[in-house]
């Protein structure tokens, strides 16, 4: 009846998993039942729950990211302090326990938390960027959301039954074929990615259709911000890795649940096959991540030095050359499988070639806090601070990808010091930049900029202090995923990571902090005129929060960085433009579609990882049927009166007739 | 006792310098003190047992290598760091001696500067990486006037099979090899992915199941090396490191001769005990090897080791933690 679950899927045993997972079974129980005793319930579900309101869901994707960092934080903390006390020593955590969290950190950091806020920031900026209403496909954008949470539930599920992949996060075979990983960890892994993985190139088609189709009027594409262009290379290698990925899955799922023989040892299976297919997908995936990463980092140093973007056309070369370049170089993730000499060297070289498009950025930033008039803001120290720790880490990276280099330091902790230098200042960084620049937008009031600074500090600080000892071991010779180790020389180092961990827990305290006190101060910080920061494009051009349409007229672009100009001439002319014409505004309506999909597909995934294979075949008919039912729906939309639409926006105009008395007396 | 080398010392620093090659005499050992030691560590290695300590002409030719491109990224990286710092400080908006200029978003000397630097020290790199990767391609034989050594080498789960067909014996979780003699390995899996790696004295290379790797690298001296897997391989993975012994000739010839006394034969059957799972394995030799067990192993005459939860696991072997 219910295939390989059993009560003993649930570690009775094992304190720590059976008491981290109990608390946050209870935690989730608790907020549900907030939730629902206070009747908050019909809310959740109309406003964003159904929303297909890109911003909702782009808040929705954060949210979810920022639980999963803390989730893959908790995951890191466990590393740092069992490696700390596991010298000469077993440490608090075996083995069996140990490969599961090393594997869960990389999964969820990855899929499930870097992921998600990337997406969610693209989501919740792009279409206001364009100066757009939406994505091309709402209902779409929603189900793309709601698939990614099913993978990150499914994630969470294996803390309490079951178990996780002791793997790795890329689960290599032949360790991950059946023979050597009998459990479920593996098909957990498995599924999680497998339905998240359709959300995620559902998205890469969405929003490559929005850019590429949906843009304002004069919206050219050298008018873009920057960001826009690296969410179109972030999503055309979206559409490119991500199947990749899928089918490469889905040949070890054969494997493990058919008998297929494509990664196997025996029968002639071939394991270098998924190592070269999973980097295929693998190494696109960090341009994935890192581009809209550059993206942010490029509104916000041109934002608050009071400049344009140096060199904007270099900075679009730049990100194309990039998006094309990174599906050249995935051989340099094992130049020690014992390819020739060439093969090598072919990748290496491409490899550090990928290195001018990142170091013309870097020197275009730099040139635009050259003759700026820089604020010292909160997401720009985010921006400081990656300018300076990402070159070490390219550096770094670089350096890795010199063969007989990585000859010595493949798979060891220098490897990891250096991907953590650029996935934490570039992309972590990143997030809580755009978070931070974005947040007055979605919400109205700004996050708090003492606790955010401290935030600030304390994780550049954390991060060097954790990851710099990391660089040293590793060039001591110490190896990645050790659950206990016997060298002496590696120890202080060791320990000096884990005091730096510490470190990053005070970073995190201050995050949410700072949340939490915004949201109690928010009449203090509100923003009334949906400028807070003195923007450049056309996000500002609207209110704080915008409304579900975003414009009352669709902006008509005359030139690139459009706001910045409209304001201009708002000073200069001591006026705003004239009040346009409001007419009824048409938009999607809400829809369940994504949530009832991403339910059955749960249903299934769980129901597949134990062969239960009824819940199978009703989750998958179920899941399709949604997806049929909703393709008859012909009432799709709702229409927005003239009427409405104007008392919107004449309530911001408002705003800015103030905003523009105070600017009377410094024309440009 | 598995111990590494500096395993008696009370950091990094503390490690036993006696009988060992002193690079740079002068060193101020104040220096290895402070934290500021960190960029000389970097720099000059030292005291470490890593890869920057190498004990081998392969190891001290990947250092050199790796070196140099750091040296040669350096050049302009420093630079781009101190500009970032300096570029961002001075023009603040508080500071009212900056000149602002709002106007300043385009210069084509400049676009061509930013891209010409990343274009040129990439074009240097790219042939330190050209030549690198085909001078150290760990499959290149090391030129020496010497017959190398030949030895096969099997990742199990989860510990190391030393053969040595010359010799006609096997060790586990020990390697002992003459100093001074170009090493030849041909390495294989049993089971998973391992990675075959002793940091000092040079280059990694994969071991796989059903193919062959081939890896070459040379002691300059008699020392010991601490050897380990560098892939994940699953739960006994953290355990899977050895001891190299690099020895004199006559010592070596002692060893095969002490070895070829004692222990058991490693036949078929014996190999299919040794290849249920175990964890620690405390190091042993055969008197005796199979002279087509490698060969059984790689072509799968041999099947590939099972994995968990077979009969009999563990079975032949000792654990480290038992003596």
């Amino acid at each position: 009846m219910f295939g390989k679950l059993t009560w003993d899927a649930i570690p009775w045993s094992q304190p720590i998993p059976l008491v981290a997972g109990s608390v946050v079974v209870l935690i989730v129980l608790a907020v549900l039942a907030w939730v629902v005793l206070k009747g908050y319930l019909p809310y959740l579900w109309h406003e964003w729950i159904t929303s297909v309101d890109h911003k909702r869901i782009g808040v929705m994707y954060t949210l979810l990211g920022a639980l999963m960092l803390l989730r893959g934080f908790i995951d890191a903390i466990m590393m740092r302090s069992q490696q700390a006390v596991a010298f000469r020593a077993a440490g608090y955590l075996p083995p069996e326990h140990y490969d599961q969290i090393f594997s869960a950190h990389g999964t969820i950091m990855i899929f499930f938390a870097a992921m998600p806020i990337v997406i969610g920031l693209m989501n919740f900026a792009v279409p206001l960027q364009l100066g757009v209403r939406d994505v091309a496909f709402p209902t779409l954008n929603s189900t793309s959301f709601w698939l990614t949470a099913t993978g990150a539930l499914l994630v969470n599920i294996s803390l309490v039954i079951g178990e996780f992949a002791r793997t790795g996060w890329l689960v290599y075979p032949p360790l991950s074929e059946l023979p050597y990983s009998p459990g479920v960890g593996v098909d957990y892994y498995l599924w999680a990615l497998l339905i998240s993985g359709v959300g995620t190139l559902m998205t890469g088609i969405n929003f490559v259709t929005t850019i590429l189709k949906i843009r304002a009027p004069g919206m050219s594409y050298l008018r873009m911000t920057i960001f826009c262009w690296t969410a179109l290379a972030a999503n055309l290698l979206i559409v490119a890795a991500f199947p990749i990925l899928t089918a490469t899955l889905g040949m070890l799922a054969l494997d493990r649940y058919l008998g297929f023989h494509f990664f196997t040892n025996d029968a002639g299976g071939n394991m270098m096959m998924f190592i070269n297919l999973i980097w295929t997908w693998g190494h696109p995936e960090v341009y994935i991540l890192v581009l809209p990463a550059f993206g942010i980092f490029s509104e916000v140093i041109s934002t608050f030095s009071g400049k344009p973007l140096f060199n904007y056309r270099s900075m679009v070369a730049a990100t194309m050359f990039i998006c094309i370049v990174s599906y050249m170089v995935w051989l340099h993730h094992f130049f020690t499988m014992g390819a020739g000499p060439s093969v090598n060297a072919f990748f290496g070289i491409s490899t550090s070639i990928i290195a001018v498009g990142t170091g013309v950025k870097i020197y275009n930033w730099l040139f635009t806090m050259y003759g700026g008039r820089i604020r010292f803001t909160t997401p720009m120290l985010w921006s400081m601070g990656f300018l300076v720790t990402f070159t070490i880490g390219g550096m770094t990276g670089v350096l890795l990808a010199v063969p007989p280099a990585d000859f010595m330091l493949h798979n060891s902790l220098f490897l990891v010091a250096h991907f953590h230098n650029v996935i934490i200042a570039g992309v972590l960084f990143a997030g809580f930049a755009g978070i931070t620049y974005w947040f007055p937008k979605a919400f109205g009031f700004k996050l708090d900029e003492g606790w955010g600074k401290g935030a600030f500090w304390l994780s550049l600080t954390g991060f060097y202090v954790v990851f710099m000892p990391l660089y040293v071991a590793g060039l001591l010779g110490m190896t990645r995923r050790l659950q206990s180790y016997e060298v002496a020389a590696w120890r202080p180092w060791v320990l000096i990571a884990g005091v730096g961990i510490v470190i990053m827990m005070a970073a995190a305290a201050c995050q949410v902090i700072q949340v939490v006190v915004s949201i109690r101060r928010r009449d203090e910080l509100r923003d009334e005129t949906g400028d807070p920061w003195d923007g450049r494009s056309l996000e500002w051009a609207t209110a704080s929060p915008p409304p579900p349409f975003n414009f009352a007229v669709l902006p008509n672009v005359e030139g690139a960085e459009p706001y910045w100009g409209i304001k201009r001439r708002a000073i200069e002319t001591q006026q705003l433009s004239a009040e346009p014409r409001y007419a009824p505004i048409e938009m999607p309506r809400n829809s369940p579609t994504g949530f009832i999909t991403a339910f059955f597909s749960t249903i299934t995934g769980f129901a597949l990882i134990w062969h239960i294979w009824w819940m199978v075949a009703l989750g998958i008919v179920a899941a399709y049927g949604v997806f049929v039912w909703f393709a008859w729906h012909d009432a799709v939309e709702y229409s927005i009166p003239a009427e409405e639409v104007a008392r919107y926006d004449r309530e911001r105009r408002r705003a800015r007739e103030q905003w523009l008395a105070q600017h009377a007396e410094q024309p440009a | 006792m598995l111990d590494p080398r500096c395993a008696g010392g009370t950091g990094l620093c503390g490690c036993p310098r006696d009988g060992r090659r002193i690079r740079s005499p002068a060193r101020p050992r104040l220096l290895c003190r402070l934290p500021a030691a960190l960029i000389v560590l970097l720099l000059v290695g030292g005291c470490s047992g890593g890869v920057l300590d190498p004990q081998g002409p392969i190891g001290a030719a990947n250092r050199l290598i790796l070196l140099d491109a750091l040296g040669i990224m350096l050049v302009i990286v420093v630079p781009t760091i101190v500009a970032i710092l300096l570029f961002g400080w001075w023009f603040r908006a508080s500071n009212t001696r900056a000149r602002y200029r709002p106007d300043f978003v385009y210069s084509g000397g400049i676009e061509i500067v930013v891209w010409s630097i990343p274009i040129l020290v990439i074009l240097f790199l790219g042939g330190v990486i050209w030549i690198g990767s085909h001078a150290l391609d760990p499959f290149k034989p090391i030129s020496s006037p010497d017959k190398p050594a030949e030895v096969q080498v099997v990742s199990l789960d989860w510990k190391w099979l030393f053969i040595y067909p010359d010799q006609g014996v096997a060790s586990i979780n020990e390697l002992v090899v003459p100093a001074g003699v170009p090493v030849h390995f041909s390495l294989t899996s049993a089971s998973v992915m391992n990675m075959f790696f002793v940091p000092q004295l040079g280059s990694m290379i994969a071991t796989m199941n059903g193919m062959v790797t081939q890896l070459h690298l040379a002691a300059d001296k008699p020392g010991e090396f601490y050897g380990q897997s560098a892939q994940y391989s699953g739960g006994g993975f953290s355990d899977m490191n050895f001891m190299v012994r690099a020895v004199p000739q006559d010592a070596f010839a002692q060893w095969v001769a002490t070895a070829r006394q004692s222990g058991s034969a490693l036949d078929r059957t014996s190999y299919l005990a040794l290849c249920q799972q175990s964890k620690n394995v405390s190091p042993f030799t055969y008197r005796s090897v199979d002279a087509n067990l490698f060969d059984a192993i790689v072509s799968q005459q041999l099947p590939p080791c099972p994995g968990p939860n077979v009969e009999g696991a563990g079975a032949g072997v000792r654990s480290r933690t038992e003596r």
